[in-house]
């Protein structure tokens, strides 16, 4: 059972970060969702509802997208199709539900670095950015590897504003189930980019994947063949009680192949 | 708000050649419109002011013995009333299982035991003031175990060197062949004629063996009940339960109190799909409130339910057909293991009707032989699932057939059409442990079955896409189908009883046992009782499942409701129109044979003298007599409900994934007492069984830990997952139904598991045979294939 | 803690304490059509509107209503009464556990998308989990609340 002694809505994002480094057994809500899920003693739960982070939002180079914002409002958002196609609402589509998605929010999804993630796979095939209260902004590719520093609070992603063909592909059991695997496979003015999800760890952008689909100057289906096979002999998988690795590994090259043709079609 | 009553509209004529006025029409349920718009109705809406809150510690081990165990650090923590552990509760053995007593199942159950035999299994139990507290009060039961190796593969149950009951301690009011010390919780060997001799002399010979999983009921409202002392010093349950009867039994015997000193009633329910058909939460609340006289409650969580309750039997087949060449079947042999689980709820009436139902749908084999064993295992114990075992042996004979027409070259349709039970036939009368049955030899008087499969066949387009279609070069669809049955109640068991009072404004009330868990058993009982007494729907008033006010009724289970206890309304219906009938004459002075009661009106025949019924009952209210009619009724046989069931499905080469496309099912239910309320009775059942035959993984860890405890790792159809179902029924005629009916509840599952196998075998080329079908299984089996 | 809530149109004082999801409380409120079906935000069962928007209440933190407009079925009588009659039309209202999530998830895709595809439709009742009725009567009625016209 889930206890709780007290909550906060701090009215600046540096109460909260105060709040939240002050208080030792304190800890930021998203959507809540995981929050539901567990069962512990907190101290204080910081809401950030009052501090205007729901926003999808065009500058001159980036769209921008505050850590409230929830699954729903991405998923639907016009902004994020105009630029990015179908990739960001294809990779919420096929979770739980909407009423889920009305609650769960970009940043209780990307700051603890859900290995099921569908959204991290996503955003990790564009060019994002994630910016912390106190670390800054970072790649969140070097977000996802690296360790912070203590605790921290995700302010908003910034995603570059590039035309960018892309298509996302994962496997679920049944609709609304967690993905066995996810890809999203996207290609830009800079070159191709192929991030593989829940397998069952954390995304992973498939570097000599792109490189060799970089390296060919079309791509037909034994390039996007042979590219697959290069991913999922370079990235690693494991097992769970959703599937196992040698299923995961069969997956991404199913899965990769897939998205490269899509992209190219 | 008063609900303004749909009338029928049209009479409609039956097979039988009644003509309907009632039955056989799509009236509304009676609580839908309360039910949909949120009325407080479930138990947890009526649960008694300032109930405790009752929780239970569970055993975090598969097999172990308390060595020690001390709630007093508990009951001091504020708010908390008592805790009891094994050494404060009474000893008596008894079964949860929802049957007839004597019940065929092992008396092998405490409220709480020295020992513990599956994850989740109770220890101790607490009652306080609030939520809070009673988490925190189960986190300060010290208790210290000494763990067992746990039995947790059915294979190796037999024999294992952990012992999982002691055969001193249990008993069984029935010999279903209990050897406790091997771990045998019952065996079944059933047979008719010589099948060893008659398979030696078969053309071709087929074995293949099958595995089904322990899938889960999962129905929305968890396991809850309520307890409290009345001003008469009784225990009242209110209980979210198939078998208010049963379970008011089991509670006298496990406290050791008079029957008539204890009152369960059943308000409405969230479903139950037959979990709810073993006793669970009751002796929770029944032991607190006896104890403390204080009304308490408990609600279970989902992870309660799904470690705690009472998933489908999980059982092996091996299943050995013997034919000719031209597809004619002479023997079947049908082989079984069955995990029971810690505790023995249902496991040989499971077992046993796996062999009876699957076997009985090809009557007219030279041979045919069920034998095998369930085991006890550390596992959370099983119960009782829509099919009762019946699903998982259609599932292995049914598969095991389809696989046999396609190493004779033989459609499918056609070796059903060939070997299949049809109407007027007998059904295969089996010797029990080789003694000779003297039964009476049981003649199939309605089953439409030939109907069944060639609709069936229209609605799946079968001539167009059989077997396969290829879609493009990493999608091919495929179609396969099965037949299937169930019974209809459970002959010379089942009783049903009503009785039928008449009211002073001419409408009656209808009291019975029987249990409405959402099917609508309330209104089509009252549509039976209507077309009985020859009334209009809306002068029905309904009581149902209160063990002081309504009469006995087994409950909910084995398909008994429309047949049984709808037999048992509409006899006490016929009575009531004679009181009526007696009565009216008296009041108009002449002799009964001299009128008769048009529903409306007690008219002398021939003369313009008439009473209405509403003048009538307000003339013997006052002041005469209260007219009450009541009957019951024990079926002497089981009528089966049929179906055939199609499934379409497309599989995607390269991932193994499988889609339902289209599941068309046709079904022969006797006369269709409501055709709305049967026909979302198949679609959901249908939902259940597309569900155990692709979706519903059970994932135990080496522990024997269930990971899939609760609805996010166990995935029951969504709304997307099912493709396009389309049912029908046929026109069918049960003489020994009440209005021609048989019964809807469990058939409706049966079909799905082979028929989408043989579809994905036509497709793909390649058979999964263990449930559920997985995209990886698949996968699997495709890449060696291709090897 | 203490919020002024918008419960239904109208506003009212809760009282609750930090760990309390809006289900509980809006249950102890006497919203009894609000339940609880699974513990994991899988089955819809518990559904209300926030904002016009259908939300798990029991992963909502009641906290968190505060300065929001919460709707459940006692606060929609008339829309859920229709669309009872056509779940009963179907013969889908079955046990019932499932209906005041599903009347409020209908109201909810009301308020977005008044002619939505059958692919939109079940894509948006994705999570609205049902063991009874095998989801067929409900499509049909779905369809014939919101008048679909293809």
């Amino acid at each position: 059972m889930l206890m709780i002694n007290d909550y906060i809505r701090p009215k600046s994002t540096r109460e909260a970060y105060e709040l939240l480094t002050n208080r030792e057994n304190s800890q930021v809500i998203g959507g809540g969702a995981f929050l539901r899920l567990s069962s512990k003693d907190i101290d204080l739960i910081i809401d950030l509802c009052d501090l205007d982070l729901n926003f999808i939002k065009e500058t001159d180079t980036a769209v921008e997208i505050g850590a409230m914002t929830t699954f729903r409002e991405i998923e639907k958002s016009d902004i994020l199709k105009k630029y990015f196609g179908n990739l960001i609402s294809d990779s919420v589509r096929e979770i739980v539900g909407v009423q889920f998605k009305n609650y769960v929010t970009v940043g209780g999804s990307i700051y603890p670095k859900y290995g099921f993630s569908d959204l991290i796979t996503a955003l990790l095939a564009l060019e994002c950015k994630v910016v912390l209260y106190k670390s800054g902004e970072m790649r969140l590719e070097d977000y996802l590897k690296e360790k912070i520093d203590g605790k921290d609070i995700l302010i908003k992603i910034v995603l570059a504003k590039e035309s960018t063909l892309s298509s996302y592909k994962s496997l679920r059991k049944s609709a609304g189930d967690f993905s066995i695997l996810n890809v999203a496979v996207t290609k830009n003015k800079n070159g191709y980019k192929v991030a593989v999800g829940a397998r069952p760890e954390a995304a992973m952008l498939a570097y000599e994947t792109a490189e060799f689909l970089n390296s060919n100057s079309s791509v037909n289906e034994d390039i996007a063949l042979k590219a697959a096979e290069i991913c999922c002999e370079s990235l690693s998988f494991g097992s769970n009680y959703l599937a196992s690795s040698e299923y995961r590994k069969e997956l991404c090259r199913v899965l990769v192949k897939r998205a490269i043709m899509e992209v190219v079609k | 708000m008063l609900w303004v009553c749909w009338t029928a509209n049209c009479n409609k004529e039956i097979l039988g050649g009644e003509t309907m006025k009632v039955v056989n029409q799509s009236i509304p349920k009676v609580d839908g419109l309360g039910l949909v718009m949120g009325k407080p109705t479930y138990t947890e809406d009526i649960i008694p002011k300032n109930a405790l809150v009752v929780k239970v510690l569970r055993s975090p081990y598969a097999f172990a013995r308390i060595k020690s165990i001390d709630a007093s650090e508990a009951l001091k923590l504020p708010g908390v009333e008592c805790a009891f552990t094994y050494k404060d509760v009474p000893k008596v053995p008894f079964t949860r299982a929802g049957q007839a007593y004597p019940e065929p199942s092992m008396y092998d159950k405490f409220i709480l035991d020295e020992y513990v035999r599956h994850i989740g299994d109770d220890v101790a139990i607490v009652a306080t003031v609030d939520e809070v507290s009673a988490e925190k009060a189960l986190k300060l039961i010290k208790v210290e175990y000494e763990v067992f190796e746990p039995v947790l593969d059915f294979e190796k149950a037999e024999g294992h060197k952990s012992v999982i009951h002691s055969g001193d301690k249990i008993e069984c009011k029935v010999d279903v062949g209990l050897e406790a010390d091997k771990n045998i919780a019952a065996k079944v060997d059933i047979a008719m004629g010589d099948v060893d001799k008659v398979l030696d002399d078969c053309e071709v010979v087929i074995r293949r063996r099958y595995y089904t999983q322990a899938t889960h009921q999962t129905m929305l409202e968890s396991f809850r009940s309520a307890a409290y002392i009345d001003e008469r010093g009784r225990l009242v349950i209110i209980d979210s339960t198939q078998i208010p009867f049963h379970v008011r039994r089991f509670l006298a015997r496990a406290f050791q109190i008079p029957a008539n000193k204890i009152r369960v009633i059943k308000p409405r329910i969230g479903g139950g799909f037959g979990a709810k058909q073993t006793a669970n939460s009751e002796f929770y609340t029944a032991l607190v409130t006896l104890k403390t006289g204080k009304p308490s409650r408990i609600i279970y969580s989902t992870e309660e339910v799904f470690e705690a309750g009472s998933p489908r039997h999980a059982m092996r087949f091996d299943v050995t057909i013997g034919a000719d060449r031209n597809g004619k079947i002479r023997a079947i042999d049908l082989e079984g293991l069955s995990d029971t689980g810690a505790y023995g709820e249902h496991a040989y009436s499971v077992f046993l009707q796996a062999g009876m139902k699957s076997l009985n749908l090809y009557n007219k084999v030279e041979a045919a032989r069920f034998k095998g064993k369930v085991v006890y295992t550390n596992h959370t114990p099983s119960g009782a699932f829509r099919g009762y075992g019946a699903t998982q042996g259609i599932y292995a004979v049914e598969s095991a057939v389809n696989e046999l027409a396609h190493e004779l070259n033989i459609s499918p349709i056609d070796i059903r059409k060939m070997n299949m039970i049809r109407q007027g036939e007998a059904a295969i009368k089996f010797n029990f442990n080789g003694i000779k049955s003297t039964a009476p030899t049981e003649i199939v008087e309605s089953c439409a079955l030939d109907y069944c499969i060639d609709r069936g066949k229209e609605l799946i387009g079968w001539d167009e896409k059989y077997p396969r279609k290829v879609i493009d070069k990493n999608r091919v669809r495929g179609i396969g189908m099965a037949i299937g049955r169930q019974g209809s109640g459970i002959a010379n068991v089942d009783m049903g009883s009503a009785t039928i009072n008449l009211c002073d404004d001419g409408s009656f009330t209808l009291l019975v046992g029987a249990t409405d868990l959402g099917t609508g058993s309330d209104t089509i009982l009252s549509q039976i009782c209507a077309e009985g007494l020859g009334v209009s729907f809306d002068k029905i008033n309904i009581v149902s499942s209160d063990t002081d006010i309504t009469p006995f009724d087994g409950g909910a289970y084995a398909s008994s409701t429309t047949y049984v206890t709808g037999n048992a309304v509409k006899k006490a219906a016929e009575k009531m129109r004679r009181l009526i009938e007696e009565e009216g004459a008296r009041n108009l002075g002449t002799d009964v044979d001299k009128v008769e009661f048009d529903g409306e009106f007690i008219r002398v025949k021939g003369y313009d003298k008439a009473i209405s019924l509403e003048e009538l009952a307000t003339k013997l209210m006052y002041s005469q007599k209260q007219l009450v009619a009541s009957d019951s009724y024990v079926c002497h046989k089981s009528p089966p409900p049929y179906m055939a069931g199609f499934a379409e499905v497309e599989v995607d080469l390269e991932t193994g994934k499988v889609d339902v496309i289209n599941f068309a099912a046709v079904l022969d239910v006797g006369t269709v007492v409501n055709p709305n309320l049967a026909r979302t009775q198949a679609e959901g059942g249908i939902v259940q069984g597309i569900g155990m035959a692709l979706f519903e993984d059970v994932k135990i860890d080496s522990r024997g830990k269930m990971i899939t405890n609760n609805l996010m790792n166990y995935k029951i159809p969504t709304r997307k997952d099912i493709g396009n179902i389309i049912v029908e029924f046929a026109e069918s005629y049960e003489p020994t139904g009440p209005f021609g009916a048989k019964s809807i509840g469990e058939v409706v599952v049966n079909t799905c598991s082979p028929a989408i196998q043989d579809a994905i075998y036509n497709a793909a080329g390649i058979r999964v045979r263990d449930l559920p079908m997985t995209p990886e299984k698949i996968l699997r089996e495709l890449k060696s294939k291709t090897r | 803690m203490k919020a002024i809530v918008n419960i239904n149109n109208q506003d009212r004082e809760l009282i609750f304490e930090p760990h309390e999801y809006l289900l509980d409380v809006l249950r102890r409120y006497g919203f009894l059509s609000v339940r609880r079906g699974c513990d994991t935000t899988s089955c819809s069962v518990c559904t209300i509107l926030v904002d016009g928007k259908p939300v798990h209440s029991c992963s909502y933190l009641a906290a968190r209503a505060e300065g929001h407009k919460i709707t459940t079925v006692e606060g929609v009588e008339e829309e859920a009464r229709k669309i009872a009659k056509l779940l009963m039309d179907e013969g889908v209202d079955q046990c019932g556990y499932c209906s005041p999530g599903f009347v409020m998830t209908l109201i909810g895709l009301k308020n977005e998308n008044e002619n939505p595809s059958d692919e939109e439709i079940l894509d948006y009742f994705m999570g609205n989990l049902c063991r009874c009725s095998g989801y067929v009567g409900q499509l049909t009625a779905i369809k014939k609340y919101l008048g679909v016209k293809r």
